[in-house]
C-alpha cells in the first residue's frame, strides 16, 4: 500500500486535487458549460462527445440545477443547486476502475482502511434517450459515485463506448471532510485570513430559489418558453448544411442542442412548480428526448461525431 | 484423464445474477464437450463479484475416432441429387464409393472424424460459450464488440494431468487465455498463477478470496448470530438479502453496528426496510422487546483499524437515513392524531389510479360501498367496513409510504392505531392488499376480509368496465392476482356469496364514475336508482325492468327510452358481468387443478345454475370428484350417458321430446319395475340432499342408481317393436336423465 494520503482540508481542495488527479491522467480540464443543465451528463462535452467515432477525454466541474430538491438550504444533504465532477472517456481504458479508485486515494480515501463497492446500477436518462451499465460506488456503505458504459446516446449506439465518472461533489467533500451539514462544510481553507463556509456562499441562494423554484416562477412564460426552445431547435436543425454566405458546410448542432439543454430545464422548473401532470409528464420527457435526438442525428454528421467528408 | 479449470475475470457482476450466470457457464460448456464426444466424471461452477468458474474433473483426453458410412443416390442419378447428397455428407465427389446394392450401383461416402484433443474441442466451447453467453442485460466496452455483463478482463482455462497443466490456448476479441488470476481487489491485487483447480482454489483463499458463494454466505451467518448471541441479541433471518449480500464481496468480514438511540422508536419494520433497502443491513433483534436495537453490515475487506472507520462511515449513512424515516414518521403521525388523516385522503382526490377509472378517491368511494355490501357475508360490521375501506389507503399519501411503498398497508395499521381507529379497522389497513401471492395468506378479521374482497372485485370490475382485461402474457394490473385473491378469501372462509350481483352493482359503479363528466344529471339518477334496485331486486334484468316502470312515460324524469344511456349501460353490464364470472371461473379451475380436480368436473358443476357462488360451487365439485373416484361412479356416469345417447339419438328421429312421464304400468321385466322403485325412491332423498347443499349425500343416492340402471341396461332392448312400451322406456331414460342432471352436468364429464 502506498502511504496514507494526508485529507483535504476544504471543498475547494477536494476539487483541485480531481482537477490535478484527471489533469495527470490526460484528460483535458474543461470548464463548466454556461448553461443551466440538471446534471453534468447534459454538457455537451459528455452528450454530443460520447457520439461518433473520434477518441475523447475530458473531466470538469458542472454546476448541477434540480429545483424539486430546493429545502431553502435547511436539509443536511438536499440543495436544489450542486456541483457534480465529471469525467468522460472514448474509448473506455481497459483499466478504468483503477484509474477511478486512484482519484479516490488522490482526494484522501485510504483503500487499506475504507471499504470501496461497486454495487449494480445501471443508468438511464428518458430525457437524453440514453442508457449504459455499471454501478453506484460505494465507501463505507455510502454512494460516492456513478461509474457507467454508456450503450445508448441520443438513441444512438456508442461505438466506441465511453466510460463515465459523476461524483456528487458535495456528498463525497462532506463524508472526506468529515462533516455533517453541507452548509458549515468549510470552502476555502478555514485557516486563511477570510474562511468562507458553503453556507456564507449558497445558504441565501438556495432560499431565494426554492422560493422561485416552488412558488414564484412564472408557469404560463416558462410553458412558452419551453415552446419556443423547441421550435428554434428542430428551426436550427432544418437548415440546410450549406451555409449560403461563407460556403461552408455547418451544421449548428451546438446552438440546436442548447435550444434542447433549455427545454430540459424549464422542464424541470414546471416539474417544480407542480403544473405539470402524471400524464403530462412523459409526455414532455418525450418531447425533450426528441430533440436530444434530433441533435445527436445531426451531431455525428459534423467532423467532431466523425463524418469525414 | 485431465481435469479442466476455467475462470472468466471481469468487473464486478451484477449479485443478483452471478448464481445463473455460474449454471449457464456450466450447462454451455459440459453440454458442449459432451456434444463433441467429450464426457467427463464430474462438473462444479463457482462466482464471486469478479469471477465466474468451472471446474471439470475426469475428461476425455481426446473425443473417440468416429466412422460414418452413409448411402447416396444410384450411379447414374441426376447430377443435382448428387450434389445434394455431398454437401449433405461433407464429402467430394471422388470420396465417392461405389458399391454393388439391391437396385444396383450405388454411391457412398464414408465419412471419417478423427479424434480431436480435449484442447481443440475445449478452445471452441469456451469460446461459442462466451460469445453467446445468456446475461440478463450485456453491455460493449472500450472499442470492442464483444458482449458480457461488464467488461471482462481475464480468460483462464488449464487442462491439467499429473504430468502438469496447459493452457487451452484461446483468444477471444483479443482476450487471450492465460494460467493466471488476481486475488482480492484492495488486499492482493497482484496476478499469480495457478496448476489446477485444487491449487487455484487454495491460492485464492490466501490472496482473500473465498470462491464458494455459500461458504461465504455460511461465513456470513455464522459470525453475524454469533455476535448477536453475545450481546443476547438473535439476528433477523433474511435468506434474500443473505444471497445479495455473498455476491457483493469476495471476503467477507462481518460487522455490528449501532442504531442511534434517536431511531429505537420507529416501528421495526420500518428500521428493518430502511437498513435492507438502502444498505443491505441484516437487523439484530432484541428477543425480549422484539426491537431492533443494533445492525449487522458485511464489508469486503479486513481493514488495518479492524473495521472501525467503515463501521463509523456505515453508522453515519444509516443515521442521515434514519433520520429521514424519522422525520417522515413523525411528520405522519402528527397527521393522524391531529386531523386523523382527513388531509392525505383529500389529496388522493389528486391522485390518478388509472387515467380512466379516475382518482384514488373514486376508487375508495367505490370500494366503500362494495366492502358495506359485503360485509354481512364475511360476518362484518357494514358500519366498520365501510370505515376500514374509507381509510386503508389513506397512507399512500404519507411521507413514509412515498418514500418506502414497500410498506403500504402495514404504515396505514399503525397510523389507524394512532388516529383512534378501531382495532379491526386499523387492522383491515395492513390485511386489505392479502393476499399478494398464491403463497400470501388470505386476511383473517371480518372487517379485513369484506374490505379485501371489494378492493379486489373493484379492481377486476374497473378494467373489465374499461375493457383492459389480461390478454396472453399481459397482466401489468396484475388481474389474474386479484381473481385469485377473490377465489382463496371466499373459499378460505367458506362465504357463500352470489358473486353475480355484486359484479353487477360494481360494474355499475364504474359506469356512473366513467359517465360522470359528460352523462347529464337526469342520465346519472337512472343509473343510481338502477343501484338501489339491484340491491332490492339482486337480479339485474328485473332491476332494468323496475327502473323503466318507474320512469317511463313520465315527461320529466330521465330517459330510458331505447338508445338512453341507461339502456346502453342496462344492455353491457350483464355482457361484462359474464365475461368477468366467466374469467374468475377459469382462475378457479387453476387453483382448483392444483388441487387435483379435473376441469371437466369443474365444467360439469359450473353448467350448474347458482356457480356464481364460488363456495357452494366448488363443494358440489369436491363431492362430484369424490364419487367419480369410485367404481359405483364411475360406472355411473357410463349408464347415465347410455340412457342420454340413447334418449337423444331418439328425440332427434322421433322429433319428440320423451317427458311426459313413464308409467310402470308399462314395465314388462323386473329390472325395469327396480328402475322404477329405484328412481322413485332416490329422487326425493336427492332433493333433500341439495335443498340441504349436502352434495355428497345426494351424489352417493345418486351413486347407488348405478345397480338398477346398468341391470336394466342388461335386461331390456329399449328400442322394441311395441311402441308403447318403447316410448315408456324413452319417458324412463328421460326420468334418468332427469335426476343426474339435478347435481351436475355428467354429459360434460370425459371418458
Amino acid at each position: 500500500m502506498t502511504t496514507t494520503p494526508d485529507k483535504p482540508k476544504s471543498f475547494q481542495e477536494v476539487i483541485l486535487r480531481l482537477q490535478t488527479y484527471w489533469a495527470g491522467q490526460g484528460c483535458a480540464i474543461l470548464q463548466p458549460y454556461d448553461m443551466e443543465v440538471g446534471a453534468g451528463t447534459f454538457h455537451p462535452a459528455t452528450t454530443l462527445r460520447s457520439l461518433g467515432t473520434q477518441p475523447w477525454a475530458a473531466a470538469y466541474v458542472q454546476p448541477s440545477r434540480r429545483p424539486t430538491d430546493g429545502r431553502y438550504g435547511e436539509n443536511p444533504n438536499r440543495l436544489q443547486h450542486y456541483y457534480q465532477y465529471q469525467v468522460l472517456i472514448k474509448p473506455s481504458p481497459p483499466n478504468f476502475q483503477e484509474l477511478y479508485l486512484g482519484s479516490l486515494e488522490a482526494i484522501g480515501i485510504d483503500m487499506a482502511t475504507h471499504d470501496i463497492r461497486f454495487v449494480e446500477d445501471d443508468w438511464e436518462s428518458p430525457t437524453l434517450g440514453a442508457w449504459g451499465l455499471g454501478w453506484e460506488v460505494w465507501c463505507d456503505g455510502m454512494e460516492v459515485s456513478q461509474f457507467t458504459y454508456f450503450q445508448q446516446v441520443g438513441g444512438h449506439d456508442c461505438h466506441p463506448v465511453s466510460g463515465e465518472l459523476t461524483y456528487g461533489l458535495e456528498r463525497l467533500a462532506m463524508y472526506v471532510l468529515g462533516i455533517d451539514h453541507v452548509m458549515e462544510m468549510p470552502f476555502n481553507d478555514p485557516q486563511t485570513a477570510i474562511p468562507l463556509s458553503y453556507g456564507d456562499i449558497f445558504r441565501q441562494t438556495e432560499q431565494e430559489y426554492s422560493r422561485w423554484n416552488f412558488d414564484v416562477a412564472d408557469t404560463e412564460v416558462l410553458l412558452r418558453h419551453f415552446e419556443e426552445a423547441e421550435a428554434e431547435c428542430a428551426r436550427i436543425l432544418a437548415a440546410p448544411a450549406d451555409d449560403p454566405k461563407t460556403g461552408y458546410r455547418i451544421i449548428m448542432v451546438h446552438p440546436a442542442y442548447d435550444q434542447c439543454i433549455k427545454a430540459s430545464h424549464i422542464f424541470n422548473l414546471l416539474d417544480a412548480r407542480g403544473v405539470i401532470s402524471v400524464t403530462e409528464r412523459q409526455a414532455y420527457i418525450g418531447r425533450v428526448r426528441a430533440l436530444a435526438k434530433m441533435c445527436a442525428d445531426a451531431f455525428v454528421q459534423t467532423p467532431a461525431g466523425g463524418y469525414a467528408a | 484423464m485431465p481435469d479442466l479449470l476455467i475462470e472468466l475475470f471481469s468487473e464486478e457482476i451484477p449479485a443478483r445474477m452471478q448464481a445463473k450466470a455460474a449454471g449457464d457457464l456450466k450447462r454451455m460448456v459440459t453440454d458442449g464437450l459432451v456434444e463433441a464426444g467429450l464426457t467427463y466424471a464430474s462438473a462444479g461452477a463457482f462466482h464471486t463479484p469478479r469471477r465466474l468458474t468451472l471446474s471439470v474433473e475426469g475428461l476425455l483426453a481426446e473425443s473417440p475416432a468416429g466412422r460414418e458410412e452413409r448411402k447416396g443416390p444410384r450411379v447414374g442419378a441426376p447430377d443435382k441429387a448428387i450434389e445434394g447428397f455431398l454437401r449433405g455428407a461433407g464429402v467430394t465427389r471422388d470420396q465417392l464409393e461405389v458399391r454393388d446394392d439391391k437396385k444396383g450401383q450405388t454411391y457412398f461416402a464414408v465419412i471419417e472424424t478423427p479424434a480431436r484433443p480435449a484442447a481443440d474441442i475445449v478452445a471452441e466451447v469456451l469460446g461459442a460459450a462466451i460469445r453467446d453467453f445468456p446475461w440478463p442485460k450485456s453491455m460493449r466496452w472500450g472499442s470492442g464488440s464483444l458482449r458480457w455483463v461488464r467488461p471482462l478482463h481475464g480468460i483462464l482455462c488449464l487442462l491439467s494431468t499429473e504430468e502438469g497443466a496447459e493452457i487451452v490456448p484461446l483468444d477471444v476479441d483479443g482476450i487471450v487465455s492465460g494460467d493466471t488470476t488476481r486475488g482480492h481487489r484492495f488486499m492482493a491485487p497482484a496476478p499469480f498463477s495457478v496448476t489446477g483447480f485444487d491449487d487455484y482454489r487454495a491460492k485464492l483463499r490466501r490472496a482473500h478470496v473465498v470462491l464458494d458463494a455459500g461458504e461465504r454466505a455460511e461465513h456470513i451467518w455464522h459470525d453475524a448470530t454469533n455476535m448477536a448471541f453475545a450481546q443476547g441479541l438473535e439476528l433477523v433471518e433474511d435468506k434474500g438479502l443473505l444471497a445479495e449480500v455473498a455476491g457483493l464481496v469476495e471476503w467477507p468480514v462481518v460487522l455490528m453496528g449501532e442504531i442511534g438511540a434517536d431511531f429505537l422508536g420507529l416501528p421495526p419494520e420500518v428500521l428493518q426496510t430502511s437498513m435492507k433497502e438502502h444498505q443491505k443491513f441484516f437487523s439484530v433483534r432484541n428477543p425480549k422487546t422484539a426491537r431492533i436495537e443494533k445492525f449487522v453490515t458485511v464489508a469486503n475487506i479486513e481493514a488495518a483499524d479492524g473495521g472501525k472507520v467503515i463501521l463509523a462511515g456505515n453508522q453515519k449513512v444509516l443515521a442521515a437515513r434514519l433520520s429521514d424515516a424519522k422525520f417522515f414518521w413523525e411528520n405522519d403521525l402528527r397527521v393522524a392524531q391531529d386531523a386523523k388523516m382527513q388531509p392525505w385522503l383529500d389529496n388522493l382526490a389528486n391522485v390518478t389510479f388509472q387515467s380512466q377509472l379516475g382518482s384514488q378517491r373514486d376508487r375508495i368511494e367505490r370500494i366503500a360501498a362494495l366492502a358495506r355490501e359485503l360485509a354481512p357475508f364475511a360476518k362484518a360490521d357494514p358500519e366498520l367496513a365501510e370505515q376500514a375501506a374509507r381509510v386503508a389507503k389513506a397512507d399512500l399519501s404519507s411521507e413514509m409510504v412515498y418514500e418506502f411503498p414497500e410498506l403500504q398497508g402495514l404504515m396505514g395499521r399503525y397510523y389507524a392505531e394512532a388516529a383512534g381507529l378501531p382495532a379491526e379497522v386499523a387492522r383491515a389497513c395492513e390485511d386489505h392488499y392479502a393476499p399478494l401471492g398464491p403463497s400470501d395468506d388470505v386476511p383473517e378479521g371480518a372487517v379485513s376480509v369484506a374490505v379485501a374482497l371489494a378492493d379486489k372485485l373493484d379492481l377486476l370490475t374497473g378494467f373489465w368496465a374499461i375493457d383492459e382485461k389480461p390478454t396472453g402474457s399481459k397482466d401489468p394490473f396484475a388481474l389474474r392476482r386479484a381473481a385469485l385473491g377473490v377465489i382463496r378469501i371466499i373459499l378460505a372462509h367458506g362465504l357463500d356469496i352470489q358473486l353475480d350481483r355484486h359484479i353487477d352493482a360494481q360494474l355499475l359503479r364504474h359506469k356512473i364514475n366513467l359517465n360522470g363528466e359528460t352523462a347529464t344529471e337526469q342520465d346519472l339518477t337512472a343509473l343510481e336508482t338502477l343501484l338501489d334496485e339491484i340491491a332490492d331486486h339482486g337480479v339485474f334484468g328485473a332491476a332494468v325492468r323496475a327502473v323503466i316502470d318507474r320512469f317511463d312515460g313520465d315527461d320529466d324524469g330521465p330517459d330510458v327510452a331505447e338508445g338512453s344511456l341507461f339502456r346502453t349501460v342496462g344492455d353491457l353490464v350483464p355482457d361484462l358481468s359474464t365475461d368477468l364470472l366467466a374469467f374468475i371461473h377459469d382462475r378457479l379451475k387453476v387453483h382448483l387443478r392444483d388441487e387435483g380436480l379435473r376441469h371437466d368436473i369443474i365444467d360439469a358443476c359450473l353448467a350448474m345454475p347458482g356457480s356464481d357462488d364460488l363456495a357452494l360451487l366448488v363443494k358440489r365439485a369436491r363431492a362430484l370428484g369424490k364419487v367419480l373416484g369410485t367404481e359405483e361412479g364411475e360406472n355411473l356416469v357410463q349408464g347415465f350417458k347410455r340412457a342420454n345417447n340413447i334418449l337423444t339419438a331418439e328425440e332427434e328421429k322421433d322429433g319428440v321430446e320423451y317427458r311426459f312421464g313413464a308409467d310402470p304400468k308399462y314395465a314388462e321385466v323386473d329390472a325395469e319395475h327396480a328402475l322404477f322403485a329405484a328412481l322413485e325412491a332416490a329422487d326425493p332423498k336427492i332433493a333433500a340432499a341439495l335443498e340441504a347443499q349436502d352434495f355428497a349425500a345426494a351424489m352417493d343416492q345418486m351413486a347407488d342408481l348405478r345397480a338398477p340402471i346398468d341391470a336394466f341396461f342388461e335386461a331390456v332392448q329399449v328400442n322394441t317393436d311395441a311402441a308403447v312400451v318403447r316410448r315408456n322406456r324413452l319417458n324412463l331414460l328421460h326420468q334418468i336423465r332427469e335426476t343426474c342432471l339435478q347435481v351436475a352436468d355428467l354429459t360434460r364429464i370425459e371418458g
